[in-house]
This record gives C-alpha cells, structure tokens and sequence, in this order.
C-alpha cells in the first residue's frame, strides 16, 4: 500500500503507479474484429430504426453495423462519418445509453442493446488507423470563413466548409485545439491523445488553418472577425462557471470541476496531481460524475456528490451514476451546501443543508471541494461586436440554421440557447450552421 | 413414457437416431464413442471393392455457410468413401456389432457397376453380422466420376440393376440412399423399389459451390488453387430433403416403402418433423459434426417429451401422420382466409414486417399510427402471404388467423365461404372440370 493513500489534505502520490495506470485505462475497450462481428449480428436492421432518429447526427446506424458484419468497415465508417466527422470520439462519449442505444429495439426486447457506440468506435477506428480519408475538397471558392472555438461544433463546422472549397480559419483561445473533447472529458474516456488524432484526421482534409492562443474579446474583436472574413462561426462554449452561493466558497481547496478535469487530461504524471483524501463534489451532471470518479481513481479516500435533488432529475444517466457508484463513490441527494467552514484559509468541512427538510444540516470534514453545478455562457467576449448579439436565456440565440442576429455570423454547440452539453449535438449544429453557411456564400449552394 | 424404440425393416435399435455414413462413422473409435453417447445406430463410413484405398485430398474438404454469429448453416464436403484398408474396417464393424448387439450397424457400399464386384463384397460384410447394408447411389464428387455414387443415383435402370443383384446375394435387409441430384425423386425411388430394396434413405448431399474467395478468384473449399462441387449438407438443406421424403410417402406407387430421412437433422423437431412426413427413423451427420455425439441426448429427451405431451405412445403413431396433408397445389382450399395479427405487447417495433410488405409485397402494414411508430396490419390489403411472419424476430409475434366462415374479408368485401373449394373448379381455370349437375 503507497503511503500516500491516506495523506491528509489534497496531495498527489497516493497510488503506485501500476494503479494510476489501471484507473485510467480505456472505460470500454474498443471490440476486437471477432467481437465486433458477434455484436454486429444482433442488429436488426429496423426500419426507420428508433436508433437513427435518437442520434443528433442521424447517422445510419443499422447500416454501419450492417457494413462490419459484411465485412466492409472501412465503407461503415464512411457511413458514420458522412453525418458527423467526429464519429470516432462521439463514439467514446456520447450517452449511447440515453440516445441511440436507449431506444434500441433489443433494450426493449431483452434489456440489453446492440452496443452501437463500441461498434461505432470499432469501424472509425479501423479507418483512423489506416488514415482512410473518405473526402476532397471542392474547388476552392475563394471565401473565408473564420470559426471561434476548435471544439466539436468549430471543427464539424469547418470540416464542412473546407470540404465545401472555402478557406476556414479556427481560432482556439487554448494552447490545443479540440474543446472540450480535449480538456472537458474524463480521460479514461479518451486515451492515447484520441483528441488530438482526431483534430489531425478531421484538419488532414486541408483549408483549415487552427491558430491556438487566440481569444476572443482579448486577442480579436468579433467586428474584426465580420470584417476580415465572408462570413463567422461561434462555437467557443461556455466559459463561465456557476457559483455555489454558499459562504466561505472562496477558501482554498474549493475548485471547478471544469478545471479539475481540463488540468488531468493534460497531465503528463497523474501522480504529480493533488486530490483531496475527502473530496465532495457538488452537482449532479456529467461533470460532477467525472470529478467524483477522477478523484476516486487519483486515490481520493472518501468521494461524496452531493445534489439537490433526487436521482431521478439528475443530469448523469443512469449508467453514469452507476459508474460512480461503481467506483466507491457515494451519491447523496436532497443536499446543497450552505457553507464552507475554513481553517487557516484551508477548506475543512462543508455545511449542508437538506433542501427536502425543512432546513435541517449536517457538516462533513472535507478537504477538498469541487463545483459542477453548471456552467455559462460568458457575452463579455462579444463585446466589440459592433451591433449587439441577441441572446437567449443568456445564450446566442440563433434559427433553425444557426444564423445568429448578426448578418454573416453563426453559431453552435454549447454556447448557444437549446444546446444540450453533448459533443453529438454540437457537432450537428456546427455541420448544419456550414451548410447553412454554404448556401449563403454560394447563392443557395451554386458555387 | 412414449416407447422411442425403432424397428426399420426389422433392424432394431433403442432410438430412430443414427448415425450417417459420414466421417462420424468412418472408424470403430468414433462409432463407439457415439454408442456410449447415446446414438441408436450407424450406418458405417462407405466400404469400397478390395484393394488400394482411394485416396482424399490433403487439403480442406469441408466449406461453410453461415448464419449470424456465425451458426453453420451449410456444409459441404468433397471427401470420398473411406480411405482405410477394408480388411481392417470390417474387423472393426465385426469387434462393434458384438460389443454393442443392441445397438444397429448398417454398412454403406459402393463399388463399380458390375454385379461381380457386388457379388464379392456382400459376401464380406454378411460375415460381420452387421444389421443390414445401404447402397451409397448418392455421393455427388470424386466417385460419381468413376460411374459410382450419384452417377448409378440419377439413372434409375442402374439403381434397378444393382439393388436386384444386392438383393439376390445377400440376406441382408438393403437400404437404397438416393441422391438428390435429380429432377424427380420419385424416378429413383421407384427405381429401387422394382429392384427389391427394402427401403430408401434420403437425401444424400447436393452439388454445390459454399463460396468464392475473391483474392484467389478459386470455389472454396480450395486445392491448390482449384475447386471442386462439393456435396452440400446441414440445416440448409432440411426443407429440400423434408420434400422429397414426402414425395415418395405419398407417391401410389412407392406409398409404404421404408424411409431412413436424411438431411440436416439438427434437433428432436427435426426429427419428428421428418417422421411425420413418412421417415421411419432419421440419419444424422452435420449436427454431430458440428457440436459432437452429445446433441443426441437432447434429440432422444426432447423426442419423448414431446410424445409424451401429445399422448403419443410409439413412433407408429407419429411415423407418416403429415403425409396425408401433403397435397398438390391444385387441391388447396382457395376459400380458405387467414389474415396477419401482430400481438402490440409482443413487438418490439423493428419495423421489418412493415418494410417487407411495403417494399415487396402489398402495403398492408403501418409504420406510423396517429404519429407514433406502430406497426398493425391493414386488413383490407392483407392477402395473408405470411412474410411479415416470416422476418419478424421474435416469435409468435405475429401470426396468421384464420377468418371465420361468415366473417367479411375486408380485402375482397365477401364473407368467408363455408364451402371447400379449389383450383380444379374455379371458374377463373380454363381446365376447370364442371361439377356434375
């Protein structure tokens, strides 16, 4: 046993490392070709198949599984990739369990579905190995178009363009491009650098130039952008984090999730990160799940979530509460902090209140706390815009396409009103806001 | 307890399952092994004339086809009759047949086409005490270009010929095995009948190519770059083999005739299904050659239970019950109404009953039912074809009910006649013969 396990405080070194290394390997290993040609074989090959109408990007999905189990994967990940040019990391964490294979005809027959996302990453990474590249550019158009954000929804929308003949310039405000599928997700969902091979497979289609480090609102204006370029793509997230609202927040040892998660993906020894021996998480989505059971694999002695409400109006799915719960980490519901109690600036216990009670509390020692209680949409970086950029529910408002108040300005993902913090859905958006861009560039898509 | 004990042609044997003559049979250790696991009979891997054993290819044999997960479907086999010596098999099938008195050895034959040759080989098997010998007139490669096999199976004055010349120089009872490789089964059979035999198995494999590599552009199974029809068995070919069992049970004039049914016999079902027909027992190979001597504990078990169920007590009550039922198109009753029924509880809404029908048949299903995806079958196009059935993955999911008499048929708007009527007196038929006033 490391004598680090049991380290009072937040510290790093509480695992050997054949741990850390165990506790952060592949969630679901990818299907070798023998098991995928066994899953292959369940499917149904429905009609107007529930799992294609679940998917955001409409992939076909009974037709890529009918391509593996033909022996075709390379034709497979076409299929996939034609509808959503991330399908390789939208294969390792989409929600599969509450999209495409919720609704799958075998969950209803027998509880347990084709398993559409390990078939899904096995035909995309057949294709990644061999850099199958499925698609060229149209001749060039000589527009450009300038993408803020080189998350799912930027690059989606730039592959799009680039395959389209314009000229496509990201700019990503972090030193790598890949949004949140770089810094946002748990990394034993995305090994071996998958991020950034995928941003190299999707840019290799060429007429895409990533410049990292360049923020908006500090580096360039929005008008700079509406000037310089035919026309603009907003797809930077949301950077703004939600306050507890609870005393003594600011202590040390009071961390955001986002932060947290961003800080492991990148680290190069996870021995080196700090983890709190009682950690306590508050919020009840993806994020908080992923800073619970990060933490309980970093060698956290005590990992508590803590959500306001029950589990049946939390964010997580059902398999992700599972996870949690699989890995030691303990859920408790109807709780939200009141305050957090310091010592010598240093979080030392937390203070919460049953919001189902009448105001009755408990107090935990705690030396570590993480919010992940939502995230926001920050505006400051629009201003510069010139005329303002109608918001919705403090997001960008857009239409149907992703057209966005502003002539010539779009925008998807996160940061506008109705996206759904899924990698899926901002890949749609930022595929269809192209075409939508396309069509206007090109006088109803005619070049 | 249903009595599962079979008599076929008076060989005895505890259960109406063996064994082919196949490579299951081909020795004294695999047909012991079969005996301890349960087998009733077999019939010996074919014996050849006295001499040099043939020879087999010493690369692949066997091709494959295959259902999900990879479920053998199909096999075929371009191996020959045995390749040991044939001093050394019938010491073998003589030590069996005296360690196993109970249990029934037949021995397959296949010589050339003169009765000298038959006359020097039966001689040699009655000395074994074997129960009865089964003329190999089926095999569809290597031998049948030596004018063995098949080649003797698709001319019927051939199989006349040999089976006379078997059956005055043996006492031995002698079971025909035809050959599928024909346009009608009941030439062959007749055939053997007028030469005497004493029954018929059927079928023996079918010519066939299981695939195509498509680097080498070669049949598979492949030698050396090369391949040859092979004879193609297993649970493919059960609905052809199931046919020509009929067509003899029911045929005037082979009606009676003995049948050991052969042809891709996998379980108890099977089985039954091929005795209903008029098989008196059934023979077994591509089950056993795909997952060994123990399915036959499930065949005997599953057989009786089932007796048991339906109060039949021996296989005489079960043995050609079907055979009447087989009929010609002509005489089926066209008054006769069933309408698809889809159970809403059991479906799982996969869609493929709808997408069938709408594709390729008559549109008579939904997809879509006030906006919700619902599949229900529309009964005024609904001509009852069953292959909304058929697709449907899961079972008795949907089914085909039968109308009433009286009751409307919304597809026609006439109610459900009471009267039998056919093709032979349909006023649409040219040929229609007039009942008599």
């Amino acid at each position: 046993m490391p004598e680090g396990q049991f380290k009072q405080g937040i510290a790093g070194g509480r695992l050997s490392p054949e741990q850390y290394a165990d506790n952060f390997a592949d969630l679901h290993p990818p299907l070798d070709h023998h098991e995928a040609l066994v899953e292959s074989d369940r499917c149904y090959f429905c009609y107007d198949a529930p799992c294609m109408n679940a998917c955001p990007t409409s992939i076909d999905i009974p037709l890529f599984i009918r391509q593996i189990s033909t022996g075709n994967p390379i034709g497979s990940a076409k299929t996939i990739f034609d509808q959503n040019i991330l399908g390789g990391m939208c294969a390792r964490v989409c929600p599969t369990e509450t999209l495409c294979e919720e609704v799958c005809v075998r969950e209803v027959a027998e509880g347990k579905p084709v398993q559409i996302g390990r078939l899904q990453r096995y035909a995309t990474d057949v294709a990644m190995a061999e850099n199958k590249q499925f698609y060229k550019r149209s001749e060039p158009t000589g527009k450009t178009v300038a993408v803020v954000g080189a998350g799912p929804a930027g690059l989606a929308a730039a592959h799009r363009l680039a395959r389209h003949g314009h000229d496509v310039t990201i700019l990503e405000a972090r030193p790598k491009p890949g949004g949140l599928n770089e810094y946002g997700i748990a990394a034993y969902k995305s090994v071996d650098n998958f991020a950034q091979a995928e941003v190299d497979y999707v840019t290799s289609i060429g007429g895409i130039d990533i410049q990292n480090g360049k923020a908006l609102g500090r580096d360039y204006q929005l008008s700079d952008l509406t000037r310089n370029y035919d026309a603009v793509f907003l797809g930077m997230g949301l950077a703004g984090v939600n306050a507890l609202r609870a005393d003594g927040e600011e202590a040390q040892g009071v961390t955001n999730a986002v932060e947290f998660i961003a800080e492991l993906r990148q680290a190069s020894d996870l021995a080196s990160l700090p983890v709190g021996r009682r950690v306590v998480v508050i919020g009840g989505g993806m994020t908080a799940i992923d800073a619970a059971v990060q933490s309980k694999l970093l060698g956290a002695e005590e990992v508590t979530i803590c959500y306001r409400r029950g589990p049946e109006h939390m964010n997580a799915s059902e398999f992700e509460q599972d996870l949690a719960a699989a890995n030691g980490v303990i859920i408790r519901h109807w709780l939200q902090p009141k305050r957090v109690i310091a010592d010598g600036g240093k979080v030392a216990a937390i203070e919460l209140e049953y919001t189902a009670m009448d105001g009755d509390r408990l107090v935990g020692t705690v030396d570590q706390v993480f919010k992940a209680i939502g995230q926001s949409f920050v505006p400051a970086a629009l201003n510069g815009s010139g005329a303002e950029i109608a918001l919705e529910a403090g997001r960008i408002k857009v239409d149907a396409e992703g057209r966005t108040s502003l002539a010539n300005v779009w925008a998807g993902g996160d940061c506008i009103f109705g996206g759904d913090d899924l990698t899926v859905s901002a890949v749609a958006q930022g595929r269809d806001a192209a075409e939508s861009i396309h069509r206007a560039l090109t006088s109803n898509g005619r070049a | 307890m249903a009595d599962i004990r079979n008599n076929f042609v008076g060989i005895k044997s505890p259960n109406p399952f063996w064994l082919a003559s196949a490579p299951p049979t081909d020795k004294a250790y695999n047909v012991i092994r079969a005996f301890k696991a349960g087998w009733g009979g077999v019939v010996w891997k074919t014996l050849g004339e006295e001499g040099p054993p043939v020879v087999n290819v010493n690369g692949p044999r066997y091709g494959a086809i295959w259902g999900a997960d990879r479920r053998l479907l199909g096999l075929n086999n371009i191996e020959l009759i045995t390749d040991r010596d044939l001093q050394v098999n019938l010491r073998e099938i003589k030590q069996v047949k005296m360690d196993w008195p109970d249990r029934a050895i037949v021995v397959s034959l296949m010589v050339p086409c003169e009765e000298h040759a038959w006359k020097a080989i039966l001689p040699v098997v009655e000395e074994t005490d074997a129960d009865g010998i089964e003329l190999n007139f089926g095999c569809p490669h290597g031998m049948s270009e030596r004018g063995m096999g098949a080649a003797v199976g698709q001319v019927p004055e051939y199989i006349e010929m040999v089976v006379r010349w078997c059956k005055a120089n043996t006492r031995m009872p002698v079971i025909t095995k035809l050959t599928p490789n024909i346009t009608d089964i009941r030439k062959p059979a007749r055939a053997a009948l007028a030469g005497g035999t004493d029954a018929v198995s059927l079928i023996n494999t079918i010519n066939s190519i299981t695939g195509v590599n498509l680097d080498s552009f070669a049949p598979e199974p492949t030698i050396d770059g090369k391949g040859s029809h092979g004879g193609y068995c297993g649970p493919a070919v059960k609905p052809i083999a199931m046919n020509m069992v009929a067509e003899i049970a029911r045929d005037p004039e082979t009606h009676g005739l003995p049948i050991s049914g052969i042809g891709g016999i996998t379980t108890w079902r099977d089985a039954a299904e091929f005795m209903a027909l008029g098989a008196g027992n059934v023979q077994v190979c591509t089950a056993a050659m795909t997952y060994g001597f123990k399915i036959v504990q499930e065949m005997i078990a599953g057989l009786e239970n089932w007796m048991d169920e339906k109060g039949h007590t021996s296989l005489d009550d079960i043995v050609g019950r079907a055979t009447p039922n087989v009929t010609d198109w002509q005489y089926l009753n066209l008054n006769y109404i069933a309408k698809a029924r889809i159970d809403q509880d059991a479906c799982i809404k996969c869609g493929r009953c709808h997408i069938a029908c709408e594709d390729t048949s008559h549109q008579a299903i939904t997809s879509m039912v006030d906006g919700v995806r619902h599949f229900e079958v529309i009964e005024a196009e609904c001509v009852g074809c069953n292959l909304c059935v058929n697709v449907c993955p899961v079972e008795n999911c949907i089914t085909m009910e039968p109308l009433a008499v009286g009751v409307m048929d919304q597809r026609t708007g006439k109610p459900v006649s009471p009267i039998y009527a056919n093709w032979t007196t349909h006023p649409n038929n040219p040929m229609a013969k007039v009942a008599a006033e």
